[in-house]
């Protein structure tokens, strides 16, 4: 998998609330749920997002809440990538089971301009800045990787213990 | 080599005579949970997935308490879904109404949670049940579908961060200083990760109910989970609730850790986060002159009835400040009538403040006492998000509940000793 496009770059501990409140939990339509994607953190973030863009975040993206409906909100929003210094483990293993595509990039968040643009490539494990500085990607754990490459983890499941009976 | 309790119970729930940090394994939780939030989504992926039998009904619980009772039409065809999917799969433990409380306040209290069990729950603060010696932890709708379908799940065994509490606690410090100080200390991202195995004489002295408002915010640091030692105050908070049979689990003596910290207890206050994060703690004494609109007593971290009596015993006798708005929410239908029984409610409503049934309510900013612009709450609930109890501007102060009441009378940021005097003796809660 490649990604390139806008990035968009946010802080450190970027909390769940803040991705999509909970007011907005009454649904779980992701077209409903992208319209307020990052509504607290940067109001009016998702107006004139450009589909395909990379959002970029500092240590520990996504604590809080175990709603799924924070990655959900993202990918639906037109995110195509979510690059961070690090992850909170819930939105990880949500961003994992679900297929939005997450790459752990310990000091990325410093290293780079909000409005600059970026390649990930996945296939290659490495991150191309604006500045045409290559970043190496730490691989996926095996397990992890079996997860992703079936498309997520009831897929994963499917595959592996049969269809449902 | 030894293992960390978090690693034992893994191991023996996977059926391996032992794992370390790292490894990946696919167990078959005991117990899953998910709510009126979370669930919708994992039974949409269970249908997606061409789900029709549920691998273990008896195991799941669908708890109904996030924006109940209903608070739009929207939030009553979610609980609608749980309610319909319970009936079509019988078997399914379903809570709603007079019989729901606030999930992680309820499953302990009706016996669902003993040592040594499994659990997993589409909610955060599952981390909660670690208090009674379990391995209980939050993940998404997605791994709760996966459950309903194969019952089973995937983890990487967590390394393991070691808290002792030592020291003696000063009176009006409870389970909710203790880690609110945790997490100051070591932030909220400081056990990313991690199992937080929290144990020392100063934990052993805590009711069983305080240490589930300590499991409770585990999260907060991150956490994966939060797991205490089970020992005798386990057993007698278990009898008369359940037929399960626990396995008490305790670490090894050569257990390793990736880290260990200390926190001796002597002289710690009363203690508040600030916004917008859990980890900017301070003594309520050194607040300042903060101004307050609403006080908010209940949740998952502190509507149990213990917490009702610390509030009522700073309340008894006093009137909440003109201006203040002050709600007490019981965190489940038993802690509702006990606090009536046990003459609470006339307390709180001497004092001036409302009385709502069990709910998440205005924890996440559902419902029932929403915040508008600018505004400060002093709430006994586990963030302090942006937003997260109402508008974008307005601000959440965490405290214990004896804080929370002693702000509520004062109308500003308060040390309940300021309130009340100083204790004779340490340890409540």
């Amino acid at each position: 998998m490649r990604f390139q496009g806008r990035i968009y770059v946010f802080g450190a501990d970027v909390n769940t609330d803040e991705i999509i409140p909970a007011r907005y939990l009454t649904t779980s339509d992701p077209a409903a749920l992208a319209r307020h994607c990052m509504e607290d953190a940067r109001p009016g973030f998702v107006s004139g997002l450009v589909p395909g863009s990379i959002m970029v975040a500092g240590a520990n993206f996504g604590c809080g809440s175990s709603r799924e409906h924070a990655p959900i909100a993202i990918k639906a929003a037109g995110i195509s990538c979510v690059v961070a210094d690090s992850f909170a483990r819930i939105f990880f293993r949500n961003a994992i089971n679900t297929g939005l595509p997450i790459v752990e990039s310990p000091g990325i968040a410093a290293a780079v301009t909000e409005g600059e643009t970026m390649e990930v490539d996945l296939d290659e494990g490495v991150l191309v800045l604006s500045s045409g500085r290559r970043v190496k990607i730490p691989p996926f754990p095996p397990f992890m990787r079996g997860i992703i490459e079936e498309g997520g983890w009831m897929a994963y499941l499917v595959r592996r213990h049969g269809a449902p009976a | 080599m030894g293992m960390t309790m978090t690693e034992k119970v893994l191991a023996a729930r996977a059926g391996m005579a032992s794992v370390k940090p790292g490894d990946f394994l696919e167990v078959e939780p005991d117990l899953a949970l998910a709510n009126d939030i979370t669930a919708p989504l994992a039974i949409a992926e269970f249908r997606r997935a061409g789900g029709r039998r549920v691998r273990y009904p008896e195991r799941v619980y669908l708890v109904a308490d996030h924006f109940t009772p209903n608070k739009d039409i929207e939030s009553a065809e979610q609980a609608k879904i749980l309610r319909d999917f319970s009936r079509e799969h019988s078997g399914i433990h379903f809570y709603e109404q007079g019989e729901v409380g606030v999930e992680h306040a309820l499953l302990p209290e009706i016996g669902a949670i003993v040592p040594g069990m499994l659990v997993i729950g589409a909610d955060s603060h599952t981390c909660t049940y670690g208090a009674l010696g379990a391995f209980s932890t939050g993940m998404g709708s997605t791994d709760i579908a996966g459950f309903l379908l194969t019952g089973k799940a995937w983890l990487r065994v967590p390394a393991t961060f070691r808290v002792v509490f030592t020291g003696t606690r000063r009176p009006w410090i409870t389970g909710k200083d203790l880690i609110l100080a945790l997490i100051g200390r070591i932030s909220v991202s400081g056990a990313n990760y991690m199992a937080l195995e929290i144990s020392g004489p100063v934990v052993e002295g805590l009711s069983v109910e305080g240490r589930l408002t300590m499991a409770n915010m585990a999260i907060e640091a991150g956490a994966k989970n939060g797991i205490f030692p089970p020992d005798g105050k386990v057993t007698s908070y278990l009898a008369g609730r359940t037929d399960r049979r626990g396995e008490y689990v305790v670490p090894d003596a050569d257990a390793s850790y990736a880290k260990t910290v200390e926190i001796d207890v002597t002289g710690l206050q009363p203690q508040v986060a600030f916004p917008h994060l859990p980890e900017n703690t301070r003594p309520a004494r050194e607040a300042g002159d903060m101004r307050i609109d609403q006080v908010v007593i209940g949740s998952c971290t502190n509507g149990r009835i213990e917490d009702l009596r610390l509030a009522a015993e700073v309340l008894r006798g006093r009137r909440v400040a003109k201006g203040v708005r002050c709600i007490v929410i019981p965190a489940t239908p038993k802690v509702y009538r006990q606090a009536l029984h046990e003459g609470l409610f006339d307390v709180f409503l001497d004092a001036g403040a409302v009385i709502s049934a069990p709910t998440c309510g205005p924890c996440l900013g559902g419902h029932m006492g929403i915040l508008a612009g600018g505004e400060r709450c002093v709430s006994t609930t586990n963030r302090n998000f942006v937003g997260r109890m109402g508008a974008r501007t307005s601000e959440v102060y965490l405290a214990s509940p004896a804080v929370a009441a002693a702000s509520a009378v004062t109308g500003r940021i308060t040390d309940p000793a300021q309130v009340v005097g100083e204790k004779e003796e340490g340890g409540v809660v």
